[in-house]
């Protein structure tokens, strides 16, 4: 699992923070900090705070072109 | 054609069950000036744009007419400020219960809520029949805040009687002595914030593991919330702790019984409830409209301008049914996407409390799934409470099995 | 019509987030072509604002900010090695392994590299390093983890900030050398540049404004301090060059194409210019790379390295690609970017350095929270908040219809006396660092008059 935060788009509402505690942290008062890459048995809270985000700035999903990159000059499909 | 202006028609109860009529209306007018100097903002757009500005204030005492029974011995809570005042008494009261301070709070509350939900439904076996709000609906977010807070819950239905008459002095309905409600509204507040005040001393003397506790031996770098703050502050978080979570869960329930294939797809598949509680807190919010905010200077919305100190509605149940902004807004749709609601408003004020309504709305509707047997409403629509702004059925009949609780 | 849009076959130069973003929007919009992601980085995607924060912090292992697919992208993916040319005539890409990638549409989304030590000898010093890939912020949050005596940060735009605020935060002690008057001021201008300059000291950062490094030293091939251009010398074991970045842009010499140092040129659709200036159809820019019009600010040319830009000019540059000219849309996103530093979350939208004056509009440097407006030449241009991102959509509203500046009373926590003082945005030149905005050439014809040299 991976997500990434749009944090354009976050106002620091902390919706994922209350949620989901050991993948979304506020540093201070309204900066958002979170793992990229959340332990498997985070998922189903994870998701939960995409859901909840009043935003919508949370992606989760498979890591993008995972398999791609195996080493240099990879040629993968 | 009726004579009565929209707001009369949205508060009267007799449109109580379906004001989403009366909504559509008022997004044709634009910006619609009422008959007393109000103005009703019902479009997305033009509601995110006022939640937003700063020109805009949710301090009563800045209207040009103020109430004339407003002057209360209790200081306004922070849902009724401006920053950076109500800044300050929020981030205060939000110390003891989430980030940055209190992180967890909420989520090492979960398993208390799914066991609360569940002794209620156990305690509902052998029965055919139900009454959602009283037996379920209720009860539960009234014994998560008083676990929460520290409130003992035998003292709950003294706070239940001083919230309903507060909750009634809030609304202006067509008939209503306004100005007894609003002073048996201030004798309520004064008597439950002297009541949560004397439970603040106990537990400064007695600490306890609740968030009271946490609040009155909290010492940040600016101090503590002053008795009088702490009144009001207290009295705000028990009221706001249950009420709307009550019409939530009782709204949800209808939404589901009333969406059979909503409610199947979500047995089917339990991994959409996060999404399905946010599509009904856009589909049916518990806060219909926010009545108390006030321009600051004039403000041109929509094309028009609002005057400084009008008193304006923002009617949040409405902009979440704008055509302008989602697709298809009448339907219920549990997996709908990009859902940017106003369910819990939006900007500063955004609900305090919406991740433990979150929380337990969730749980409440999956025990429900699972354990209620073929559920069939028994009236439509049911009967409603008189609030046009907290809204929400006052028993919701349900005719049912109750299965025993597997593996619990 | 639309057939010969969604086949054939696309090749993206650059496989970042722009480049990613632009893949699964081709896709979204029924490309069913061939289409061949090329990246000179070995690894897949990856999402650079958490290096800078999350990792140097080590809450988070370098390995794991890879990006979230929007949906499967189906695509070669070639990886690990550097796209080396462009032949425009034949509709090819020349990779440095010998290989011709043919297309029939480009778009390139090179971005932008960190912008090295000059000296290449003290660069090659066991301890200097940069921060841009996920590689580079690897070694830094090793070396950081090692526990150095002090941590030298060359250069306090957005990057440099952050990372000596995670040096502190880690109880290291850190110097910065900052060309300009204070940190951020080629960004944010004076106002907040002084904000940040008390910031950074509060938070006992060894700052040191209006100097330069003259010379990196070092023992053994070690760093052991530096020199600066007021005469004193600092000791430190680790030195981290945060000077701005480079446009990945020499590949395309002899392409024809109107590409340099600032980027390769583009129009609001993001089809990409030769070097006459006349528009091609078939090479787009997206991302850091590329320099465009923003008719919002008179039509300026904006090089902007924000992560939003990369994701919503790829969108655009996606759908230009694989639909005929009346269905073109363009790419009108105000831009907006954010740092957490220090504790607090600055937010920024529109351009702040298209500006002439600034007022802080609501809250205080006190209080540390904050809305600064930008205004240039009497209308909204930007706002910039501290701690105080709830407001923010406001001000972009009276960016995108251009209202009066300074903004009209009436915000409740308002300061008592609004003062609106000069906007203070230096000339890039004297910074050590490039600003994160960087307003460049002129299109039609106009010059950008706040741009001025520091006296």
């Amino acid at each position: 699992m991976q997500i990434v935060v749009d944090l354009n788009r976050c106002e620091g509402y902390a919706q994922c923070v209350f949620l989901a505690p050991k993948v979304f942290e506020l540093h201070g008062e309204e900066a958002l900090l979170y793992a990229p890459a959340p332990p498997a048995e985070q998922a189903e809270r994870v998701r939960r705070a995409a859901a909840a985000c009043p935003v919508q700035a949370i992606l989760v999903g498979e890591q993008a072109g995972a398999g791609a990159g195996t080493g240099a000059g990879a040629d993968v499909r | 054609m009726s004579t009565e202006t929209l707001l009369e028609r949205i508060n009267a109860y007799e449109n109580r069950a379906d004001p989403y009529p009366l909504y559509a209306e008022l997004r044709e007018h634009g910006v619609a000036q009422q008959n007393d100097g109000s103005y009703l903002v019902g479009t997305y757009h033009e509601i995110a744009a006022l939640l937003h500005d700063p020109r805009i204030s949710s301090d009563v005492r800045h209207r040009s007419t103020p109430d004339a029974a407003r002057p209360d011995a209790l200081p306004p809570s922070f849902i009724a400020l401006d920053d950076p005042q109500h800044d300050r008494l929020r981030r205060l009261a939000m110390r003891p219960f989430g980030p940055p301070h209190s992180p967890g709070r909420v989520d090492a509350l979960h398993e208390d809520i799914v066991e609360i939900a569940r002794e209620l439904t156990d305690g509902l076996r052998d029965r055919d029949r139900i009454d959602l709000v009283d037996d379920f609906a209720y009860p539960l977010p009234v014994t998560v805040i008083c676990r929460l807070l520290g409130v003992p819950h035998e003292d709950m239905s003294e706070l239940r009687g001083w919230t309903n008459t507060i909750i009634a002095s809030l609304d202006h309905s067509p008939g209503d002595d306004p100005q007894e409600k609003q002073r048996a509204g201030m004798a309520a507040r004064m008597a439950m914030g002297a009541y949560l005040g004397d439970l603040a001393d106990r537990r400064r003397a007695n600490p306890a593991d609740d968030m009271i506790s946490a609040l009155v031996h909290d010492d940040g770098p600016e101090g503590r919330l002053d008795k009088p703050e702490l009144m009001t502050t207290l009295t705000l978080l028990t009221i706001a702790g249950h009420e709307t979570t009550v019409n939530l869960i009782t709204n949800g329930m209808l939404t589901l019984l009333r969406h059979p294939e909503a409610l199947e797809r979500l047995r089917r598949e339990p991994e959409l409830m996060p999404s399905a509680v946010e599509e009904l807190l856009r589909y049916e919010p518990p806060v219909q409209m926010l009545p108390q905010r006030t321009p600051l200077t004039d403000i041109e919305v929509g094309g028009v301008t609002i005057p400084q100190g009008a008193p304006l509605f923002l009617m949040l149940a409405s902009g979440n049914r704008d055509p302008l902004r989602f697709e298809d807004p009448d339907h219920f749709d549990p997996a709908r996407r990009d859902n940017r609601h106003f369910g819990f408003g939006s900007g500063v004020h955004s609900c305090f409390g919406a991740p433990l309504a979150r929380v337990e709305t969730q749980v409440a509707l999956a025990e429900l799934l699972r354990r209620l047997d073929g559920p069939r409403l028994v009236e439509d629509p049911p009967p409603y409470r008189h609030s046009p702004i907290l809204r929400g059925p006052r028993h919701l009949p349900i005719a049912t099995g109750v299965r025993a609780g597997a593996g619990a | 019509m639309s057939g010969e849009f969604k086949s054939g076959r696309i090749v993206i130069v650059g496989a970042s987030l722009a480049g990613l973003r632009a893949a699964e929007t081709l896709r979204e919009e029924g490309f069913t072509g061939e289409l061949t992601l090329v990246g000179d980085e070995p690894h897949p995607p990856y999402d650079r604002p958490p290096l800078s924060k999350q990792v140097l912090l080590g809450r988070v292992p370098a390995a794991d900010v890879g990006l979230p697919a929007r949906r499967p992208v189906d695509a070669r993916w070639k990886l690990g090695v550097r796209a080396s040319g462009l032949d425009p005539a034949a509709k090819e890409v020349l990779l440095a392994d010998g290989e011709r990638l043919p297309f029939d549409r480009l778009l390139i989304t090179t971005g932008t590299r960190a912008r090295p030590w000059p000296h290449p000898e003290e660069a090659r010093l066991d301890g200097v390093l940069t921060v841009r890939t996920v590689d580079d912020a690897s070694r830094l949050a090793e070396r950081l983890d090692a526990g150095p005596r002090r941590v030298l940060v060359i250069g306090a735009g957005f990057t440099g900030s952050e990372i000596a605020s995670a040096c502190r935060e880690r109880g290291l002690a850190v110097t910065v050398a900052e060309r300009g008057p204070a940190p951020l001021v080629g960004a944010l201008g004076g106002t907040l540049g002084s904000f940040a300059a008390r910031l950074q000291r509060a938070h006992g950062v060894d700052l040191r404004c209006g100097v330069t490094v003259t010379s990196l030293l070092g023992s053994n091939g070690r760093l052991t301090g530096a020199e600066l251009s007021d005469g004193s010398r600092i000791d430190a074991e680790v030195a981290v060059v945060a000077l701005g970045a480079v446009r990945n842009t020499e590949w395309l010499d002899g392409s024809g194409l109107a590409a340099g140092p600032r980027g390769v040129a583009c129009d609001a659709g993001c089809r990409a210019f030769n070097m006459y200036g006349i528009v091609t159809d078939d090479v787009f820019v997206a991302g850091d790379v590329a320099r465009f019009p923003h008719p919002l600010f008179d039509y300026q040319m904006l090089a902007l390295e924000h992560w939003g830009n990369a994701v919503e000019q790829a969108e655009v540059a996606a759908h230009n690609m694989v639909n005929p000219g009346p269905l073109r849309r363009p790419h009108l996103a105000v831009p907006a970017f954010w740092s957490s530093q220090f504790g607090l979350n600055i937010k920024s939208v529109g351009v702040p350095t298209f500006s002439d004056q600034v007022t802080i509009a609501q809250g205080s440097v006190e209080e540390r929270r904050l809305v600064v407006v930008y205004g240039y030449r009497g209308r909204i241009t930007a706002a910039v908040s501290v701690n105080r991102a709830k407001w923010l959509e406001h001000y972009l509203r009276l960016i995108e219809t251009a209202a009066p500046f300074p903004p009209e009373p009436g915000a409740a926590d308002r300061p008592a006396e609004p003062r609106v003082v000069a906007s203070d945005v230096p000339d890039p030149k004297v910074l050590s660092h490039g600003p994160t905005v960087a307003l460049t050439g002129h299109l039609p014809d106009r010059r950008l008059a706040v741009l001025r040299p520091m006296t």
